[in-house]
């Protein structure tokens, strides 16, 4: 067999605890960590050293430079591994989530009938300066993402995807126009903050039309939690992972809350 | 099968027959002769197990002490059936006797030996047996899931310590391993005893024992009941116990065995002598518990230019055929080897390794090929690692490799991580699922690089071949023709461990193991 073997030493406690849990490589508590990272300086021993010491920062015991490359004269690429010293206590860890079931869209379709009586009307943008709109996309658009179909298929859903790079003021009007009941904006850049501004500013704008508490305001984006979103005014947050059914089956779910009260 | 190659089977099939009588030249050697790990891998299979108070096996110890007496030479099943038949005692208690200093077999009066013979054989017959009903509960399992019909994903696990290496194995049959081998913990190779029991001290792998390949046994046992998969366990029948480990895994049901005719002599500096007495012993008992054996040809290529050193891949895997042949293993069993380790930056290098995959694929047409991913040229940079994986993974299932050992993309850096398997299973995966029948779409242009390639490897091959002939097959070790290792007829480690048979030598399992699977 060809390959080096890991040598160290493993005489720590290899027993699960939930109060102190750390990465598992091959034992448990190992901590073994794998990273990489550019360093804007030459590929000389200077530089894995300079890495080794960021490795040992970010709380890495042992670090190890498995590779280094010379990108450019003054580039270096780093995969580096090491022993966490840090662990986290996951008893201690509460999330917020988004707490309904999620339906498919057939269910959702017979929800809406069901529970609502008439088709809702749902619009999609990417506001603000940000021009992506894969994010809306997936979530809109008639075929969908990942073999999940996308609002626009829903029978009982009319949507509209106003596209990228939509002002927050257009976005609203065409809310108005539309009579929309559900917002749902995408947010792809996230460079210094910038989705953070744009997403406070159409909240503001909401309540100053008294329009934020008729309608369901959802966010979306690769950064956007669900936490985030709550804490910015938001009625929720979907991150990766999450499809048009997600998005759908809590909006249904609000508006029928709503019509409750 | 359609040549995708346009080879010439005459050339292959000349190939293989000047291997043949490489094989039986040799085999007029091996016939003549013994060894201290025959020897004690016969008195394990007769039930001689454990080790006394200071860890020594008992086979060890009753080897030592009739070789000391100078009786090696007509084999422990004549003194120990001898003691049986005079002592009216089990295997173990006569083991345990001579242990204590109580008995000295070579001094004890011999008896008839026509009775020796019967007595010995009715105890062989019981293992055998044993064994017998080990291949059928396989079958009935393989029976019950279904077999795998594309490549068996292969992957090893080697923490040092059994129930650690178990955690690893269940984790990543889950993942969709089909073959989970253990790897040995250094030097065990070079030990001329298998110790007894469980163990959690390795160093870069974990022991061979008895106990250790039953906990991991029953363990895939349990997994696999789970995932309504067999799980094939894979160990080392390599160094200087080749036939006791064989044994062992005859005995508690391993499915695959690493079992190289050379590759002790050439990588593990052991005498080639010795190697080849062990190995016949190792592949008969392997041939008859219905294991899978895989040769090593894949080291040349990783101490030897993959490109230049081709043909002599194709060489030792004739002569690795018909060593088995002889061993009584069936074409179905030979994992012949090879592997992806063409330099990368190499043009046209996946032509060169596709050409010799599928060469070997219509040579061997019915062997379980093994095929080894690539680690000479593994970086550190887990990235390209991976693309270079998945170019292996492509050949494979284009060419119908069968058994896969899985690349790991921290080739270089460490022994796999639970998350190094998985990426490296979801790797092959995809790419098996996604280019299935690619291979059945696509011929090869006659005359390209890719069928004259093949054909320059297969010439070659050919030619070395009547080299060895000529030469004899310890004398081109002794000139370095494989690998470019040289060793001395008389060299390496284990010599003073062999014997010439006599003529009341006796090893009741040659009948009952020798073409003997069903």
């Amino acid at each position: 067999m060809s390959g080096l073997y890991s040598m160290d030493k493993k005489d720590f406690d290899k027993s699960l605890d939930l109060t102190k849990v750390k990465p598992y490589g091959d034992s448990m508590n190992d901590g073994k960590v794998q990273l990489s990272f550019t360093l804007p300086i030459a590929n000389d021993p200077k530089a894995e050293e300079a890495a080794k010491q960021l490795a040992k920062k970010m709380g890495l015991e042992e670090p190890n430079v498995a590779y280094s490359k010379s990108l450019d004269k003054e580039f270096t690429f780093f995969v580096v591994y090491g022993n966490l010293i840090h662990s986290v206590d996951v008893t201690n860890i509460k999330v917020h989530v988004v707490e309904n079931e999620v339906m498919d869209m057939h269910q959702t379709n017979d929800f809406i009938k069901e529970n609502i009586g008439r088709k809702i009307v749902i619009i999609g943008a990417s506001t603000g300066t940000d021009a992506h709109t894969v994010g809306i996309d997936a979530i809109m658009n008639m075929k969908g993402y990942a073999g999940h179909y996308g609002l626009e298929r829903y029978e009982m859903i009319e949507a509209y995807n106003l596209g990228s790079q939509v002002a927050n003021e257009d976005f609203i009007a065409k809310a108005k126009e539309l009579k929309a009941d559900v917002l749902l904006v995408s947010q792809t850049v996230t460079q210094k903050n910038v989705h953070i501004q744009n997403l406070t500013e159409l909240v503001e704008l909401l309540e100053a039309e008294g329009l934020r508490e008729k309608v369901i305001l959802i966010a979306g984006g690769p950064r956007i939690s669900h936490e985030l979103a709550k804490e910015l005014g938001y009625d929720a947050g979907f991150g990766p992972g999450k499809y048009a059914d997600d998005v759908a089956s809590f909006a249904v779910t609000e508006i029928a809350k709503k019509m409750k009260k | 099968m359609e040549s995708k190659l346009n080879l010439d089977f005459k050339t292959a099939e000349h190939a293989r027959q000047t291997a043949k009588r490489i094989a039986e030249n040799t085999h007029g050697f091996i016939e003549k002769h013994t060894s201290v790990t025959v020897e004690r891998a016969i008195l394990r299979l007769l039930g001689v197990d454990g080790a006394d108070e200071m860890g020594i096996p008992y086979p060890n110890i009753i080897v030592d002490h009739i070789k000391e007496k100078g009786g090696l030479t007509t084999g422990a099943a004549v003194y120990l059936g001898n003691a049986i038949l005079q002592k009216k005692m089990t295997a173990q208690e006569i083991a345990e006797m001579v242990a204590k200093g109580g008995l000295d077999l070579v001094a004890l009066p011999m008896g008839s030996m026509f009775e020796i013979k019967n007595t010995i054989t009715t105890i062989a017959k019981k293992t055998v047996e044993r064994i017998r009903s080990n291949r059928e509960q396989r079958d009935k399992y393989l029976e019950k899931y279904g077999d795998k019909k594309g490549p068996y994903l292969y992957v090893i696990v080697a923490t040092g310590n059994i129930y650690e290496d178990i955690t690893q194995a269940v984790a990543a049959a889950k993942q969709g391993a089909d073959v989970i081998a253990v790897i040995r913990t250094t030097g065990q190779s070079l030990l001329d005893y298998v110790p007894f029991g469980a163990t959690t001290e390795g160093f870069g792998g974990t022991y061979a024992t008895q106990e250790n390949f039953r906990l991991m046994r029953k363990a895939l046992d349990d997994a696999g009941a789970e995932l309504g998969r067999y799980i094939r366990l894979c160990n080392y029948c390599s160094g200087l116990c080749m036939p006791e480990i064989a044994a062992m895994g005859a005995l508690e049901r391993l499915d695959v065995m690493l079992n190289d005719a050379l590759y002790g002599i050439l990588f593990r500096d052991i005498n080639m002598q010795r190697t080849m007495v062990d190995q016949y012993f190792s592949r008969m008992i392997n041939g008859f518990a219905g294991v899978i054996i895989n040769t090593g040809e894949d080291n040349y290529l990783t101490t030897d230019d993959a490109y230049e050193s081709a043909h002599t891949v194709l060489a030792s895997q004739f002569i690795n055929e018909q060593f088995a042949v002889i061993a009584g293993l069936k074409e179905e069993q030979m994992g012949l080897g090879h592997a992806f380790e063409m330099e990368p930056t190499m043009k046209n290098g996946f032509l060169y390794e596709l050409a010799q995959a599928q060469m070997a694929r219509e040579i061997f047409p019915k062997a379980p090929l093994k095929y080894m991913p690539p680690t000479k040229f593994m970086t550190g940079n887990i990235f390209k690692g991976q693309v270079q994986d998945a170019l292996f993974n492509m050949v494979t299932i284009m060419t119908g490799q069968k058994i896969h050992l899985l690349g790991m993309l921290t080739e270089a850096i460490h022994t796999p991580f639970m998350s190094d398997r998985y990426l490296s299973i979801e790797n092959a995966a995809y790419i098996f699922n996604n280019m299935e029948d690619l291979g059945e779409e696509i011929q090869f242009k006659a005359n390209g690089i890719i069928q004259k390639r093949a054909d320059e490897v297969l010439k070659e091959a050919d030619k070395m071949l009547e080299e060895i002939e000529h030469t004899g097959l310890f004398k081109t070790l002794e000139l370095g023709k494989f690998a470019g290792v040289k060793r001395p007829l008389k060299g390496g480690k284990g010599l003073d461990g062999l014997f010439e048979k006599d003529a009341n030598y006796f090893n009741p399992f040659e009948e009952l193991m020798l073409g003997g699977t069903k």
